[in-house]
């Protein structure tokens, strides 16, 4: 079990409110994430629910039981921190174990429950190894580890990739999510990476200035984009918000197209404007446009290598049934 | 330090500073070595131009066989002793203390390593007159308030009274290094193991702790050479009476009071070999903390 519920709680830090009030229900065995760009409370938000911060007021319940007042350690939350947190005089497996020492559990039980989670995450070599003598991706596992053999009902994931280089954090990223689907319990996962909001979320929570701007699966936020900082938010490149004539045609105040929602064609274009940087990148091809008289850039996404270079004249045509539409609050228009 | 050249220079240019500090050291030792063969007592007639009368192994015979001399030794090491356990364990939670954030932190700091830039003499002096004074010092008052007995410190209780003078002057140096060494640990460090059920006790003994073992080796290391050679706060306090008489004050005693050069050379030699049976058994001790 591992039902979050947040009710009107708030953050403040003396005179800054951080987190104005907030509601939030995180079901049993969802994977959440919460994305925003950095400062905007989504990591204090984690805390409050882990117990390491107090919140200011409201009230935090984990399955269905007051919590708000509750020490971290009885929360039966495990958490998993950026830099790992690794303690660095142990080895590998007095790290894994020193939650159900802790504990008092006895050592046959954490022996037993040591060499699980070391089998799970292919550690079972490096038991014996000091955290300093370990590649940042063990350390992650090891990191995971700790958290996965205290049994938690939830568990809390801050930024842990961020410290991993890129193919690794790919690579990472998978086994997460096997390790989601293998445990089936609730996670809680921070990140600033769209992408890894929506590869690995079953449900996105986007937050700004500590305000939750949508909450919904990866592609309901992509489809159905509640509001101008959501559209700008998610999708990678990011989508085109176009102000002006352009939006008046549609009666909106600002309309938004996807860079994949915009064909480059030959002649005769809805649009056309100058190729400024071109990213070949073999599968795709972005265009970041200039010229335009629509905004300052466009990014449009062309499918395989196509050979328009620097300074060349391109001509677009967006799928006219894929426009967002925005009023002048930044609110979607249905 | 790539090519040859460069590495040929940093030793050229590194060479005035070696040759320096080896002279530094070795014409003091060898002089001691000297001295310590010969019979040289000054106020017998004993003269350099005339010539030393070579004595062999006597002054260390008799500078052992003095009933002075084990006393001595064991009065070192309890003072060392008792310093770094007071300095160490102290050291921690004022260390852990001034972590804290707190109103006025700059300020209380300063005042905190203050003790450390006050001369061991006139430390000593304060507290000899301020403090320990068995007629009007602030002790001695402390004690009338209350009805007992005030102690006169220096005389019946001269060791631990030298322990807490020379504890004092260093408790500063020993909480500067362990706070830097504090500040250094990592708070997630400390919040994951809260999140793993750790009692603040077990926080400390299992994180903080560990984390400051270096520093807390680097602290008895260095305060040990120190300490050894505890000598002005004896000087100015008891005079090496009640017990107090350390190894170092002996040799000061031997060749100062006694006139006897030989004698207290000899004393000097002794005081390296235990200075360096003292640092072996430490680094055995502790050295290992500072490998990983």
């Amino acid at each position: 079990m591992g039902k979050i519920e947040l009710k009107q709680v708030t953050k403040r830090f003396g005179d800054a409110e951080v987190i104005p009030p907030l509601d939030l229900t995180i079901h049993d065995g969802e994977f959440t994430v919460f994305v925003g760009p950095s400062g905007c409370g989504k990591s204090t938000l984690l805390r409050l629910i882990a117990g390491l911060e107090d919140i200011t007021s409201g009230h935090i319940e984990i399955d269905g039981k007051d919590a708000t007042t509750l020490v971290p350690a009885k929360r039966g939350l495990a958490m998993v921190f950026q830099s790992y947190a690794l303690y660095p005089h142990m080895s590998v497996r007095k790290n894994i174990a020193f939650p159900l020492k802790m504990a008092k559990m006895d050592a046959a039980e954490i022996d037993r429950r040591v060499e699980g989670a070391a089998s799970v995450l292919n550690l079972t070599a490096y038991l014996d190894r000091r955290p300093g003598q370990l590649s940042g991706g063990q350390r992650q596992r090891v990191a995971i580890g700790r958290a996965i053999v205290r049994e938690p009902s939830a568990f809390l994931f801050d930024e842990p990739l961020s410290n991993l280089d890129a193919a690794l954090r790919v690579g990472m990223r998978m086994e997460i999510s096997e390790l989601h689907k293998k445990l089936d319990t609730t996670m809680i996962y921070v990140t600033h990476d769209q992408v890894e909001a929506m590869t690995m979320a079953d449900k996105i929570v986007v937050l700004q200035a500590g305000v939750i701007e949508q909450v919904g699966s990866p592609l309901e936020l992509y489809r159905a984009p509640r509001n101008t900082f959501v559209a700008g938010f998610i999708g990678s490149p990011k989508m085109n918000l176009l102000t002006g004539p352009e939006a008046d045609k549609h009666n909106a105040h600002t309309i938004g197209i996807r860079p994949e929602h915009i064909d480059v064609v030959q002649s005769d274009g809805v649009w056309q404007g100058t190729v400024g940087v071109a990213e070949h990148l073999g599968s795709d091809t972005f265009f970041h446009i200039h010229n335009t008289g629509l905004a300052e850039t466009m990014t449009v996404r062309a499918i395989g290598d196509v050979s328009l270079r620097h300074g060349d004249t391109i001509h677009l045509s967006p799928r006219m049934d894929e426009f967002h539409r925005f009023d002048k609050a930044g609110l979607r228009i249905a | 330090m790539a090519t040859k050249a460069s590495r040929s220079a940093a030793r050229m240019m590194m060479a005035p500073a070696v040759i320096l500090l080896l002279g530094w050291m070795l014409i003091p030792l060898v002089l001691t070595l000297f001295f310590s063969f010969k019979k040289f007592l000054p106020l017998r007639g004993d003269r350099w131009e005339n010539g030393l009368e070579w004595v062999g192994f006597e002054n260390y015979v008799r500078f052992v066989s003095s009933s002075a001399f084990w006393p001595s030794v064991i009065t070192t090491l309890i003072i060392v002793g008792g310093v770094l356990v007071i300095t160490v364990c102290l050291g921690i939670l004022l260390a852990m203390l001034l972590d804290q954030p707190m109103w006025g932190q700059g300020i209380v700091r300063i005042l905190v390593i203050a003790p450390f830039f006050v001369m061991p003499t006139v430390s000593a002096l304060v507290w000899k007159n301020m403090f320990m004074d068995a007629n009007n010092g602030l002790f001695s008052h402390l004690w009338r308030l209350f009805g007992a007995e005030p102690v006169s410190w220096l005389s019946e209780a001269s060791l631990p009274s030298i322990i807490l003078i020379v504890s004092w002057q260093w408790l500063p140096f020993a909480t500067l290094i362990l706070l830097t060494a504090i500040q250094s640990l990592d708070s997630e460090q400390l919040e994951a193991a809260e999140m793993d059920g750790a009692s603040p006790l077990a926080r400390f003994g299992h994180i903080v702790l560990p984390h400051l073992s270096r520093a807390v080796t680097i602290v008895i290391l260095i305060q040990t050479i120190f300490l050894l050679s505890v000598f002005a706060e004896i000087f100015v306090t008891t005079g090496g009476a009640f017990g107090s008489r350390t190894l170092t004050y002996l040799i000061f005693q031997r060749v100062l009071e006694s006139q006897n050069v030989g004698l207290g050379s000899a004393g000097g030699v002794y005081a390296i070999i235990l200075a360096n049976i003292v640092a072996i058994f430490l680094m055995r001790i502790v050295g290992k903390n500072l490998d990983t």
